[in-house]
Parts: C-alpha cells; sequence; structure tokens
C-alpha cells in the first residue's frame, strides 16, 4: 500500500498550481470567467505550453500521461484555482479521440479546442433519449448547455444512436454564453450542418468520455472545496464578535470538523475512481464518486456560505465564486442522483 | 381542536383572492413568479395600488390610516399575496420603521412620517449591521455626537438592502461609549440628501444588486430626528426585531415555490419520463412537502396563540430557523430539476432569445443562490439558535 502520489504528478501539480496562484489569481478570475469570451484565451494558451493537454493523454499516443491520477491531480489543481479555462471538453475530445483512433495532436498542442456536445433539453443526460439525426452525413437539432462550446473549433457531437459526429464549429450555429459559476457554455443548433462520423456505434465510447470528465469534474470539486474550506478557518480564526473569534464558538467548530471529515471522504472516493479508470469498475467507482462529491460539495458550499455570513454572499469575496463552482459542478455530467440510479442499477451485478 | 380559519376569516381570504385576482398587475406577477428583480417603479405602482385598497397597512391600527388587522388577517393577506405570485410589501417602513414611530415616536413624528410611507413619498432603508457588527450588533460604531441641535454622525452601515432606491435611513448610531455596549445605542432618522453620505452597491452573489454599504462622515442630523430617547436605542431595536414575526417563517413562500417545483417536475423530463416520476426526486419532493405540512401547522399554532394575545417569546426564532431551511430545500429542487439547464447566467437577453430552461424557471439557480441569504440575514439561524438555548435555561 502507498497512497502517496509519484514524483512525476507532485511535480506536474506542484507547477500547475504555481503557475495558477501566480497567473490566474481570483480576482483575474472573476474578470474573465463571466464576460465574453468567459475565460482568458492567452491562459489557454499558455496552459497547453505548460503541457496540460499532454497530461491527459497516454504516453503511447503522444501524451504524458493519461492515467486516472494524472486526469485527477489536473483538475484537482483547476479546482483549486477556480480556473474557468473549458479543459474539460478538451479531456472528453481526447477521450474519443483516442476511442476513434484518430489525431490526438492538435488537441494535445491547444491549437484545437474541442467542445463536446451530449446533452439535449429533453434528454438530460440520457443518451437513449437524444434526438439529433443524422442524414446523408448531415446533422438536425439542438444540443444544449455544450459546456466550453462558445469559441471552440470542433464540436464532437452526439446524435441519436447514439453515435459520434465531427463537426467544424464554423458550420453550425453556436450561440455561446456564460455559465452562473463562470466559464463558456453554448446552445449548438444544427440544421442539416455537415458532419463527419467519427465512431458510429458510440455507446461505450460516449459513457467512457463522460466517465472521464465525471472523474475529473469530481477531482475539480475536491480542489474547490479545499480552497474554500481554507478560507473559512482562516475567516474563523480571524473574523471576532462578541469579543472573541467566531472560531472559538464550539457550534461553529463542530461543524467545520464536519466539512473535514466529508471533505476526506470525498478525496479517498476520488482517489479510488481514478484508480479504476483503466479497469472494468471504472463506471462504478465514477459514478460513487461523483455521487458522493456532490452531495459534500454541496454540504461545504452552503456550510462554507453560512459560517461565513453576508460576506459569502458577495460577488467581491471569492468563496462566492467557489460556493457556486461547487453546487453547479453537479449538474455536469449527472447529478448526484443520476449517479445514485446508475448504482443502484448496478448492485444486483455487485 | 379546529385546524381551519373561522367563518369570518374565510370570508376575509376570499375578498382577498378576489381582489388580487382584479388588482395585481400581470406583468409584475409574471416578474415575481419567475423570480426576476422589480424595479423601484413596479414596487411603486404595487404599492398604491394596495394604498387605494387601504390594505399596504392593513395591520397598521386604524388611527393611522390601517385597517387594525389581527396576526391572523396579517398571514391570511401574506399567504393569498404570495399564492398569487405577488411583490412582497417592501418591509422597511411599512412593518419596521412604522410601528417604531407609533410606539416610540413623538405626535410631530407620527404626523410627519406616517402620511409619507403610506403614500409612497418617503422609502425608508435600514442602517443597523456594519461591517464590524453583524451578529453582534450591538458592538455597532458609526457614532454621533451631539453638537447643538444637531447629532454628528461618523462611520458605516452595512446591508442596506433596497437602499438604492430610499431618500430615508433609519439608524442605529452610539450616543454613548462607556457602560454596556447597548447601554449607548439611539435610533435616529436620516434624510439620505444630507450631505455626507455616499451609498455604495453591493453587488451579490448571483450578480444582482439588492444591498449597499452606506458612509458617513460628519453628517448633520437634526436632534428633532432622534426616536425614543437618547441611549435607548437598544430597547426599540429589540421591539423592531420581535415585532410582526409571525411571518418570519415565509410558509407562503415556500407553499408557492413547492407548487413551481412540482408543475417544473410534471413538465421536463429524465430517462424518457416526467421528473416526478423519478423514484429518488419524488422521494425529496414528497418529503418536503411533509416539512413544510408541519411547518404550516406550527405557524398556525403560534398565530393562534398571538391571536389569543399570547406574548411570543422564543417561538419567532423557532419558526425562521426551520422555515428558511425548508425554503432553500425546496429552492435545492427547483434547481436540481433542471438538470443541465440550470447552468446558464441568466439574462434577460439569453431567456428572451435561447430558451434553455422551461419558461419562468431560468433563474431557479439564482434564485436558489440568492435565498442562501434567508438563513443569515435579520439574525442568522446560529443567533437563533442562541436565543432560544436562553429559552430552555431560563
Amino acid at each position: 500500500m502507498d497512497f502517496s502520489i509519484s514524483d512525476d504528478r507532485r511535480m506536474l501539480t506542484d507547477t500547475l498550481r504555481r503557475y495558477l496562484f501566480e497567473q490566474y489569481p481570483v480576482d483575474h478570475r472573476t474578470r474573465v470567467a463571466y464576460a465574453a469570451p468567459f475565460h482568458d484565451p492567452a491562459q489557454w494558451a499558455a496552459l497547453a505550453g505548460l503541457g496540460l493537454f499532454h497530461a491527459l493523454a497516454p504516453e503511447d499516443r503522444g501524451g504524458i500521461g493519461g492515467t486516472g491520477f494524472d486526469v485527477a491531480v489536473v483538475f484537482e489543481e483547476l479546482g483549486r484555482a477556480l480556473c474557468p479555462e473549458p479543459v474539460l471538453g478538451q479531456l472528453m475530445a481526447i477521450r474519443l479521440t483516442l476511442a476513434a483512433g484518430g489525431d490526438l495532436e492538435p488537441l494535445l498542442t491547444g491549437e484545437t479546442r474541442a467542445a463536446v456536445a451530449l446533452d439535449e433539453a429533453e434528454a438530460g443526460w440520457d443518451l437513449d433519449a437524444l434526438t439529433t439525426r443524422a442524414a446523408d452525413g448531415r446533422l438536425t437539432g439542438r444540443k444544449t448547455v455544450v459546456y466550453g462550446g462558445a469559441g471552440a473549433d470542433r464540436l464532437l457531437v452526439a446524435a441519436a444512436g447514439p453515435g459520434l459526429w465531427d463537426v467544424a464549429a464554423g458550420d453550425a450555429e453556436v450561440a455561446g454564453y456564460g455559465m452562473i459559476d463562470g466559464g463558456p457554455a453554448a446552445e449548438v443548433f444544427l440544421d442539416a450542418t455537415p458532419a463527419s462520423c467519427l465512431i458510429p456505434e458510440a455507446r461505450a465510447a460516449l459513457e467512457e468520455a463522460r466517465d472521464w470528465a465525471a472523474l475529473a469534474l469530481s477531482a475539480e470539486a475536491l480542489g474547490a472545496m479545499e480552497a474554500a474550506f481554507a478560507m473559512l478557518t482562516d475567516y474563523l480564526a480571524t473574523r471576532k464578535q462578541f469579543g472573541q473569534p467566531i472560531g472559538t464558538f464550539q457550534a461553529l467548530q463542530h461543524r467545520a470538523v464536519d466539512l473535514a471529515i466529508e471533505i476526506e471522504q470525498a478525496r479517498s472516493i476520488v482517489i479510488l475512481a481514478a484508480s479504476a479508470m483503466d479497469t472494468p469498475e471504472r463506471a462504478k467507482r465514477v459514478s460513487q464518486a461523483k455521487h458522493l462529491v456532490g452531495r459534500i460539495a454541496r454540504q461545504v458550499a452552503e456550510e462554507v456560505i453560512q459560517m461565513h455570513g453576508g460576506i459569502a454572499m458577495t460577488w467581491e469575496y471569492p468563496v462566492s465564486h467557489y460556493a457556486k463552482r461547487l453546487v453547479m459542478i453537479d449538474h455536469q455530467m449527472g447529478d448526484s442522483d443520476w449517479h445514485l440510479e446508475r448504482l443502484m442499477g448496478m448492485l444486483e451485478a455487485g | 381542536m379546529d385546524l381551519t380559519y373561522s367563518p369570518k376569516e374565510r370570508a376575509f381570504q376570499a375578498e382577498v383572492r378576489a381582489f388580487l385576482a382584479e388588482a395585481l398587475p400581470p406583468d409584475i406577477a409574471a416578474k415575481v413568479a419567475a423570480r426576476r428583480e422589480l424595479g423601484k417603479a413596479e414596487m411603486d405602482r404595487w404599492h398604491a395600488i394596495l394604498n387605494a385598497k387601504g390594505w399596504l397597512a392593513g395591520p397598521w391600527p386604524k388611527a393611522f390610516g390601517g385597517q387594525g388587522w389581527g396576526p391572523v388577517e396579517s398571514h391570511i393577506f401574506e399567504e393569498e399575496c404570495c399564492r398569487a405570485n405577488a411583490p412582497r410589501i417592501v418591509p422597511f417602513g411599512l412593518k419596521m420603521l412604522a410601528p417604531v414611530l407609533m410606539t416610540y415616536g413623538t405626535p410631530a413624528q407620527q404626523a410627519e412620517y406616517l402620511p409619507r410611507i403610506l403614500d409612497g413619498r418617503d422609502w425608508w432603508c435600514q442602517g443597523y449591521s456594519e461591517p464590524g457588527a453583524g451578529s453582534d450588533l450591538a458592538s455597532l460604531k458609526t457614532r454621533a455626537v451631539r453638537d447643538g441641535d444637531h447629532y454628528v454622525v461618523n462611520g458605516q452601515k452595512t446591508w442596506t438592502t433596497l437602499g438604492q432606491h430610499a431618500n430615508r435611513i433609519f439608524c442605529l448610531v452610539r450616543t454613548r461609549t462607556d457602560g454596556k455596549p447597548q447601554e449607548g445605542i439611539s435610533f435616529l432618522l436620516v434624510d439620505l440628501d444630507t450631505p455626507g453620505i455616499e451609498m455604495r452597491p453591493i453587488r451579490l452573489i448571483e450578480g444582482g444588486y439588492e444591498v449597499n454599504e452606506v458612509f458617513f462622515t460628519d453628517v448633520r442630523v437634526p436632534v428633532t430626528n432622534l426616536v425614543g430617547q437618547e441611549n435607548e436605542g437598544w430597547t426599540i431595536a429589540k421591539f423592531l426585531l420581535g415585532h410582526e414575526r409571525t411571518n418570519i417563517a415565509g410558509v407562503g413562500f415556500s407553499l408557492q415555490a413547492l407548487e413551481q417545483v412540482k408543475a417544473l417536475a410534471c413538465r421536463v423530463t429524465r430517462g424518457g419520463k416526467p421528473l416526478i416520476r423519478n423514484p429518488l426526486f419524488a422521494a425529496r419532493l414528497a418529503a418536503v412537502e411533509a416539512e413544510l405540512e408541519a411547518m404550516r401547522i406550527t405557524n398556525l399554532r403560534m398565530l393562534d396563540r398571538a391571536a389569543r394575545g399570547g406574548r411570543l417569546t422564543t417561538e419567532p426564532s423557532m419558526l425562521k430557523i426551520k422555515g428558511t431551511v425548508i425554503r432553500q430545500a425546496i429552492n435545492d429542487l427547483a434547481r436540481r430539476a433542471l438538470g443541465p439547464a440550470a447552468a446558464p447566467f441568466p439574462s434577460e437577453d439569453l431567456e428572451a432569445n435561447l430558451q434553455i430552461a422551461p419558461e419562468g424557471h431560468a433563474r431557479n439557480a439564482a434564485s436558489y443562490f440568492n435565498n442562501r441569504k434567508i438563513s443569515i440575514y435579520g439574525g442568522s439561524n446560529e443567533i437563533q439558535r442562541n436565543i432560544l438555548a436562553k429559552g430552555l435555561n431560563s
């Protein structure tokens, strides 16, 4: 047994953490995340230059990582810095391109920014309910809340079947907007839009890509909750009411400690999921992680606001933005109930 | 035991319902239902409609131009307003300052200010909290120093709700620095046009603008604007906090919000079925509805106690804690019900052009975040627990 992270990943973590701390401080993040293009394109390029996307792909395909642990440490740091760069779409595109046997290079250099269009208004997170149709190499339908869709070069679109299609963003009508917790998204309107089929029977590939995304989001939440919790403990130590630091009140101490316990649980389930990404247990472990982290992240967000009091309700104080991200992560790639149902469906299989 | 309203109360309920159906402007109701921010003009318009009917200040005694409603009528009125998606009456003048003036104000202050509250000439806001005095309100530091016929006020207030619309502010100020902190506080009325006052907006978590910071620099306030005696402001503050507390549970808001979530859950699908048939979501809805029904009855029991002349002591704290937690749980379900469609940053433009969430629900996530405030303001739930704990020991 050894739960320490490898030297390579430690280096990646340290580099990324230091870079984001210095180059992507939270006030810069708040400035760029809520106004078009809802991220910082210069930072996108810089992160690519740091080898961020290479870390998401296996060595035999031109990357330098690509395991569950590589993805987890990268996203944990993105979460800690509340980084709004649309890396999630890139990760999913890398996984889907691997499955399709395509060329990863433009994704790894960041020269191509890809977004993956899964969800539809009526289908939610259900791949069986997709209504986007393919006919004669053209797609028709509407994809909703496509993360990173605004400003992406390529769109990987899940159509009914489900099949996976590649669309040049310029050929589709992409209506971009920002998310309530910052970062870019888009509605994608396809009207007999030219598309090339990447994977005709794409269920397994799409589920796998979504599992990688769910792992990434769970790790992102972990980093964000550790950062938010650190702000809480600072505040409890410094904010004085009734002549003493509020952290001396046992009612608050116990609640803070409960959060610390939950965050340890979150770290453990993320580690478990990361370890299972290339095993038959992947789906189960990922759903356990996304379910548990969804619940814990909301608890941390709500309690961190409540224990700070009014200050955490303000736009100016960074905790509010962490809290929003922590809650809204549960709206991506299946919420805690969706993953719980998936787990319920696996109970009898063991 | 009888859990229902009396025939007279039911007749009043029917009258309120009929009035709202006729008099509430549909454009305003639609905005309230969709949880969009109302502008000052819309709030003034609704106040004027209520004032024409004589219901803007229903609970005020008749002598001051009210209807003399008791707690049950007031409750019925608020419940029906929530049901109809009527805007909440802006409480600072009508429900907070007015009872203070009626109890502690001079006849001259009552004659000057009460009519102006009713007809909307004055919009009051509240200067209580300070950056260093939140839960520990009595530690407030804004100073008022007597100088002839004036007080000179220096300091900073915060969390001043809708101060951007106000022309006047009632403040707790420190007029004495020795002795117990509670004993050196006074209640002062300030015209916001007085030189030396600056109001700055505070943007909230979801991006909205409803609260402000107010800075006072050598602001000269006539001593005639003191309410009650100098250094007795804490008594008034406590009176104000104890007043009109039977609606603190927000049961009307919760009932209305729950109906909206149910309707939404019938409309959106998950796994090819309406969300309301999803066992996990349905379980959450059914559980919160049971909590809310208990809360509704708890609220009525306490209302009945008040209506029979009983003095409410710790009850409002219970109502506030449980009422806010339930309301927040319903807001949580309204956000969750949307799935991916909860994510966009809501804007008029987005709602008009893209319609990502079902109509009227584009702000469910924003409203969930905004309503985290309800367990913090007006004495946080932690402070309410302190009050309850004291009650246990006494």
